[in-house]
C-alpha cells in the first residue's frame, strides 16, 4: 500500500471532522483577472482553482473553425508546485490531457455554441493548490467564468465528488480520502434542467451504493448551484451600485 | 488542449434515416438496440508477445498485446507488481485517425481500462513480487484499434482481458546474492494471476433512446455515452461519461440496469473463449 493507511472515519467523523454528507468550506469569486473576457476562482477547503475565458473569439488555426458553431477549448493544468509531496513536472500528464477533454464536455452541453460560429470559446484550468476535487472545482470555476465573460449558456455547471472511504459513502472527498479511500466519483451536472453532463467512477462500488452516491452528489450540486448564482448575482448588484 | 472534435458529414445526412430505424427498435444492421455484434476472438497473433489477442467486434478489430518485463515497483507502492496500459488509434483503422502519438481519445480509452482492471483487482499486483521493495514483474498492456466500427472501448476490454488471462511470465531465476533476474522467454513460469474479470459495457444516447455496440455510423450521432465496467462479482468497478451531450439521472439507472445484465453476459462469452 501507499505508507500506512489512516483511519479515514472515526465515531462518524471524518478525518477533518466532517460529517459523510458535509461539504467543505466553499469560496467563489468572479472577475479575478483583468484580460480574461471571463474569470473565476473557487476555493473548497485547500483546493483552489483559477479559470479564465476567452472568447467568443477568432479561431487559430483557421482550419479548425466549425460552420455551425463555436468550437470549445479546454485546457486543465496543475501548478507544478500544487500538489502534495513532490513538484509535479510541468509537462502536460495523461491525467491531465484526459481531464482537459472530461472537464470540456462537462461543460459543452450548457454552452450555446450554435450563437457564435466560425469562432472559439477558450477555457483555462489552472489548479493553484490540489487537496482533492480539482477537476470538480475546475468545473465550477469555468461555469462561473463562462458567465462571467457573458456567454450565453443554457444553465450553470456545478461539480462535486462523491466517494467510499471506510465503507462509508461520503460527499466532498479531500486528498487523503481520494487516495486511501475505495472509490471516487465526480459528477457534474446542470441542477434546473436536470442533466448530469459527467461522471466517472475510480474505485469500486455496489449498484446499491451507486445509486445512493449519485443521489448524494446531486444534493451537494445544488449547494455548490446556489453559491455560484449568488456570487454571481453579488457581482452585478456591485455594478449597479 | 483539448478541442470540440468535427463532426463527420455523412452520418449527418444519414442521420434522420438512423434515428428512424432506432426508433423501431433496431440498430442499422438489424440486431435489437441492447444487443451485441457477434464477438470474435483468434488468440496468438504476436507470437512473439507474452499474450497476444485479436477481438473482432463485428467490423471492429482491436489488438490487444501483453509483455511481461523485471522492472522497478513504483516507491509509493513497494509491495505490488506494476500494470501499465497505452492504447493507440493506428492511422490504417479509419480515415479520421491521423499518425502521430496517441490523442487524447486514446489515452482517455486507456486510463478507463487501466482503472477498471486496477480498481476491482483483476490482475493479482501483490504477487508480481520478486525481490520485495525492488524488482517486480512489469505488465505492459498496449492496445492497437485496427479498424474502427464503433464501441472500441467495450472491443479492447474484451481483448485486454483475455490477453491478460492468457499471459504467460517468463521463465526466471533470481540470483540470491546480487538479486539480478534472468528471464528466459523460451519458457514459461506459468500463467498472469488474475483475482477475477472485467467487462464494460457502454450505452450510448442517440436522439433519445440508448443503444449499446453502435456501428461507427450510429455511435458518429450519438450525443453522449456512458461506459459502466462490471467485474465478475458484478459491482461496478469503472464509469465514464464521453461525448458533447448529457444523461438524466433516470436514464444513467436504466444504463446501470443494461450494463449489469450485457456485463454479466460478456463474462460469460470471455470465459468461454479462455476455457
Amino acid at each position: 500500500m501507499k505508507g500506512s493507511k489512516p483511519q479515514l472515519i472515526a465515531e462518524g467523523k471524518r478525518i477533518d471532522g466532517r460529517g459523510p454528507a458535509d461539504l467543505r468550506q466553499i469560496r467563489m469569486e468572479v472577475g479575478v483577472l483583468k484580460n480574461a473576457d471571463g474569470s473565476a476562482i473557487v476555493e473548497i477547503g485547500n483546493t483552489k482553482v483559477l479559470a479564465a475565458v476567452y472568447g467568443p473569439r477568432e479561431v487559430v488555426p483557421r482550419h479548425e473553425e466549425q460552420v455551425d458553431r463555436a468550437i470549445i477549448r479546454c485546457r486543465y493544468r496543475m501548478l507544478s508546485f500544487s500538489t502534495m509531496g513532490e513538484r509535479k513536472s510541468p509537462a502536460p500528464s495523461r491525467r491531465e490531457i484526459e481531464l482537459s477533454k472530461v472537464i470540456r464536455e462537462a461543460l459543452e452541453p450548457a454552452i450555446i455554441s450554435s450563437q457564435f460560429p466560425r469562432t472559439a470559446i477558450d477555457i483555462f484550468v489552472e489548479v493553484l493548490n490540489a487537496d482533492g476535487g480539482t477537476r470538480t472545482a475546475g468545473i465550477t470555476a469555468a461555469s462561473l467564468a463562462l458567465a462571467d465573460a457573458g456567454i450565453p449558456m443554457i444553465d450553470l455547471v456545478a461539480a462535486v465528488a462523491v466517494g467510499k472511504v471506510d465503507g462509508v459513502i461520503v460527499l466532498d472527498l479531500n486528498e487523503i480520502e481520494d487516495m486511501y479511500g475505495e472509490a471516487d466519483m465526480p459528477v457534474a451536472a446542470m441542477p434546473s434542467m436536470g442533466k448530469i453532463t459527467m461522471i466517472q467512477l475510480n474505485g469500486v462500488l455496489t449498484p446499491e451504493e451507486f445509486r445512493y452516491a449519485l443521489r448524494l452528489a446531486l444534493d451537494g450540486i445544488n449547494k455548490i448551484y446556489s453559491l455560484q448564482k449568488e456570487t454571481l448575482k453579488k457581482k452585478f448588484v456591485e455594478v449597479e451600485e | 488542449m483539448s478541442s470540440t472534435p468535427e463532426t463527420s458529414i455523412i452520418p449527418k445526412i444519414k442521420m434522420n434515416a438512423i434515428l428512424n430505424v432506432l426508433a423501431k427498435g433496431y440498430h442499422i444492421d438489424k440486431r435489437p438496440l441492447l444487443s451485441y455484434r457477434q464477438i470474435d476472438v483468434i488468440k496468438n497473433i504476436s507470437p512473439n508477445a507474452d499474450s497476444s489477442v485479436l477481438v473482432k467486434l463485428g467490423y471492429t478489430q482491436v489488438l490487444a498485446g501483453v509483455k511481461i518485463e523485471v522492472g522497478q515497483p513504483f516507491p509509493d507502492n513497494p509491495e505490488e507488481g506494476v500494470l501499465i496500459v497505452n492504447a493507440e488509434y493506428i492511422p490504417a483503422a479509419s480515415p479520421t485517425f491521423e499518425p502521430g502519438p496517441p490523442d487524447e481519445n486514446a489515452i482517455e480509452l486507456a486510463r478507463v481500462i487501466d482503472r477498471s482492471i486496477r480498481e476491482s483487482k483483476a490482475v493479482a499486483l501483490d504477487k508480481l513480487v520478486l525481490v520485495p521493495g525492488r524488482k517486480v514483474w512489469v505488465v505492459w498492456l498496449d492496445i492497437y484499434i485496427l479498424d474502427h466500427d464503433g464501441n472500441l472501448i467495450d472491443a479492447s476490454m474484451i481483448a485486454s482481458i483475455i490477453a491478460l488471462a492468457k499471459a504467460r511470465i517468463p521463465y526466471y531465476e533470481i540470483d540470491q546474492v546480487t538479486g539480478n533476474v534472468k528471464i528466459d522467454r523460451s519458457k514459461s513460469a506459468g500463467l498472469l494471476p488474475l483475482n477475477k474479470l472485467v467487462s464494460s459495457v457502454t450505452i450510448y444516447k442517440i436522439g433519445d433512446v440508448l443503444v449499446v455496440d453502435p456501428t461507427a455510423e450510429e455511435e458518429a450521432i450519438a450525443s453522449a455515452s456512458l461506459t459502466i465496467a462490471i467485474s465478475e462479482d458484478g459491482n461496478i468497478v469503472g464509469m465514464q461519461k464521453r461525448g458533447l451531450g448529457t444523461f438524466t439521472e433516470k436514464e444513467i439507472e436504466q444504463a446501470l440496469e443494461i450494463s449489469l445484465s450485457r456485463g454479466k453476459e460478456i463474462i460469460e462469452t470471455i470465459k468461454k473463449f479462455l476455457s
